[in-house]
């Protein structure tokens, strides 16, 4: 390994890296977006981000192998189906065995973590199983890099979903009563906020957000039950960099994860290149733990 | 429960664990025990931190990996004898724990945060470990040579060929010496004016400073003792299975494990790790017997189970199986 001497590489190349990296980055951002409205509100990291996001990749993937439904037009069913489920999960689980501490609501996560990935290995086994879609070879040519359209639909999704979270949250009541609770829980049960129903449906919306990830990656990543631990550390990662609970740092962040991580793996290697996404996240938590966009205290 | 009665039934539990091998013959139960213990080694390493410091690690692993690559490749490498790793790789643990930790309170991260920055640096290190393959061997792992000479039992420190009580029970003495070196380390810790500094600084920090206090020196103490102990384990699993790789080091199965089984044993408690570990094997290994008698072994079934047991402690046992039983004594009318 030659850490002196970083090879070079014509400006065609690197900037062919660092657009697939924008695409990679949308996917990040994507999973990172449920993730930070979750820790915006209930103030919580949930670890089980990542296992969410595999069972709803089984979802699209057994909703196309048994009945044959294309993984967008699953969009109609897994992402109801995700809100359902998150909120359930809050309200039947999370809410009621963590007495809202924060450790032990860290804990509690990662207790439903743990089941939901082995209860996808006791039953789906260690396999790994991937939608197959006609449309995945075709693209636009970049001229320095080529991008498939799952890759393309991705990035529209996470532009999409970032603006359709931040109109629900300014403009409608229930966007408005969340923000009450993530900024003055007490306050905001005195007015008559029903508080529980208000955590049950940020959980339910993130669920949902982790749902439509689902349903956009279902194209172009395989699914197998360790598929959540590899992206819940990229995620927090996004997540602390964007600043907990901007939506706004988690596109930007998913980005930023996405490009440096394509330029890690040209300059590195395939293998080295992952050291700047773990060194990201230390040095963001040891010297800017509000992230680019995240508001002091909290 | 009084002192006297507590040390009685520790000098009981140490006995037991001395004659096991002597009562039990067959082999699959005495690796069952075996086993057990390693995990209650790491759950002590992981309860210093977090059950009497209250600083929850999620990557654990770290250092637990770091010990077990230190003990290998010193071996590997350079020939080192076993013996002369050993303190190495313990070191090692101390010395990783120190990093983490100056960095990490240095810089005041608490509560979840901290237990984000240690998930990165074992995911950092696993990277490392997979990269340099120049000096780690990378994704295919370090193996080391399988003595088969009798006469070189003790200098390897391997009791595959060995005579047969120490083929038999070898290893497990070997788990059994560092959970006993660890658990009086951790009584006696409990006890010092160390042990009553850091319970101060997890039940309130700025308290615990204003008396005076040194949080951060109190904090240091612990990662490194913690470091160590799982350093330890570590050494144990290099000399047993002869083999470590950086999902095996590093990946989050054996971080997992060590935050487990003192949650659900207890607290802050010197039993609580070894109660969860033997609780958990024990349900763990009851469930793959009997799922596997109905319908074939599959994976997944005793961490399903952990998963379930985790939250519902959480939710229902606060102070963990051992709070139980200590609620249960009083019921009986004990310790008045």
């Amino acid at each position: 390994m030659d850490f002196l001497g970083l090879p070079s590489y014509s400006w065609e190349t690197v900037l062919g890296s660092a657009i697939s990296g924008v695409f990679l980055g949308s996917v990040y951002a994507l999973v990172a977006l449920g993730l930070t409205l979750i820790y915006g509100v209930l103030h919580i990291i949930n670890f089980a981000h990542g296992a969410m996001l595999m069972l709803a990749m089984y979802a699209v993937f057994f909703l196309w192998s048994a009945l044959g439904i294309d993984p967008y037009l699953a969009l109609l069913i897994v992402v109801p189906a995700g809100f359902v489920f998150g909120y359930a999960l809050q309200r039947g689980v999370i809410g009621r065995f963590s007495h809202g501490r924060d450790e032990i609501t860290l804990l509690v996560t990662l207790g439903i973590a743990i089941m939901i990935e082995n209860g996808a290995l006791f039953a789906f086994s260690a396999t790994e199983r991937q939608v197959q879609v006609p449309y995945d070879f075709d693209g636009i040519d970049f001229g320095v890099t080529f991008a498939v359209w799952p890759e393309i639909a991705a990035l529209a999704g996470s532009l999409v979903v970032t603006l359709a979270l931040w109109l629900f949250m300014t403009r409608t009541d229930m966007g408005h009563a969340i923000q009450a609770v993530a900024k003055e829980r007490r306050g905001a049960e005195l007015v008559g906020i029903d508080v529980e129903h208000i955590y049950g449906v940020t959980f339910g919306i993130g669920a949902a957000c982790v749902a439509v990830a689902a349903c956009l990656l279902a194209p172009t990543y395989a699914v197998s039950p360790q598929f959540g631990y590899l992206f819940v550390l990229i995620a927090f990662t996004v997540v602390v960099l964007g600043g907990m609970g901007s939506f706004v740092g988690a596109l930007v962040g998913g980005f930023l994860i996405g490009i440096t991580e394509q330029l890690g793996r040209l300059y590195l290697g395939e293998s080295l290149g992952l050291i700047t996404i773990s060194a990201i996240f230390i040095l963001v938590l040891l010297f800017r733990p509000t992230g680019l966009f995240g508001q002091a205290s909290g | 429960m009084s002192d006297t009665l507590r040390i009685t039934g520790w000098v009981v539990l140490a006995a037991l664990g001395i004659a096991a091998p002597f009562l039990i013959s067959s082999g699959r139960w005495l690796e069952f025990i075996e086993l057990t213990l390693f995990v209650a080694v790491l759950g002590q390493a992981w309860n210093i931190l977090g059950g009497y410091g209250g600083q929850y690690s999620f990557g654990h692993a770290v250092f637990f990996g770091t010990g077990a690559y230190v003990q290998a490749l010193l071996q590997f490498r350079f020939g080192f004898s076993p013996w002369l790793a050993l303190p190495f790789a313990i070191a090692s643990g101390a010395g990783v724990g120190a990093m983490i930790g100056y960095l990490s309170f240095r810089y005041g991260l608490r509560g979840s945060y901290f237990a984000l920055i240690t998930l990165a640096f074992a995911e950092a290190f696993r990277v490392l470990a997979r990269s340099i393959v120049s000096v780690t061997e990378g994704g295919r792992g370090v193996s080391l040579p399988l003595n088969q000479d009798s006469g070189e039992v003790w200098t390897t420190l391997q009791f595959t060929f060995a005579e047969p009580f120490l083929r038999h029970a070898g290893y497990y003495y070997m788990i059994l010496t560092v959970l006993i070196l660890a658990y009086i380390a951790v009584w006696r810790m409990e006890r010092s004016r160390f042990g009553a500094q850091l319970i101060s600084v997890r039940e309130n920090e700025d308290a615990a400073a204003a008396l005076g206090v040194d949080a951060f020196r109190v904090k240091m103490k612990a990662i490194c003792l913690s470091g160590m102990i799982a350093a330890a384990a570590g050494v144990y699993y290099v000399q047993k299975y002869l083999f470590v790789d950086p999902e095996i080091a590093y990946g989050p199965a054996k971080s997992v494990e060590a935050l487990v089984a003192p949650i659900i044993g207890g607290l802050g408690t010197v039993i609580g790790p070894l109660l969860g570990a033997a609780f958990l094997h024990s349900i763990g290994e009851v469930a793959k017997e009997a799922i596997g008698a109905l319908i074939g072994p599959r994976p997944g079934l005793d961490l399903i189970l952990y998963g379930m047991i985790l939250v519902l402690v959480l939710g229902y046992l606060p102070r963990g199986l051992a709070g139980l039983l200590d609620s249960a004594w009083r019921r009986l009318g004990g310790g008045r």
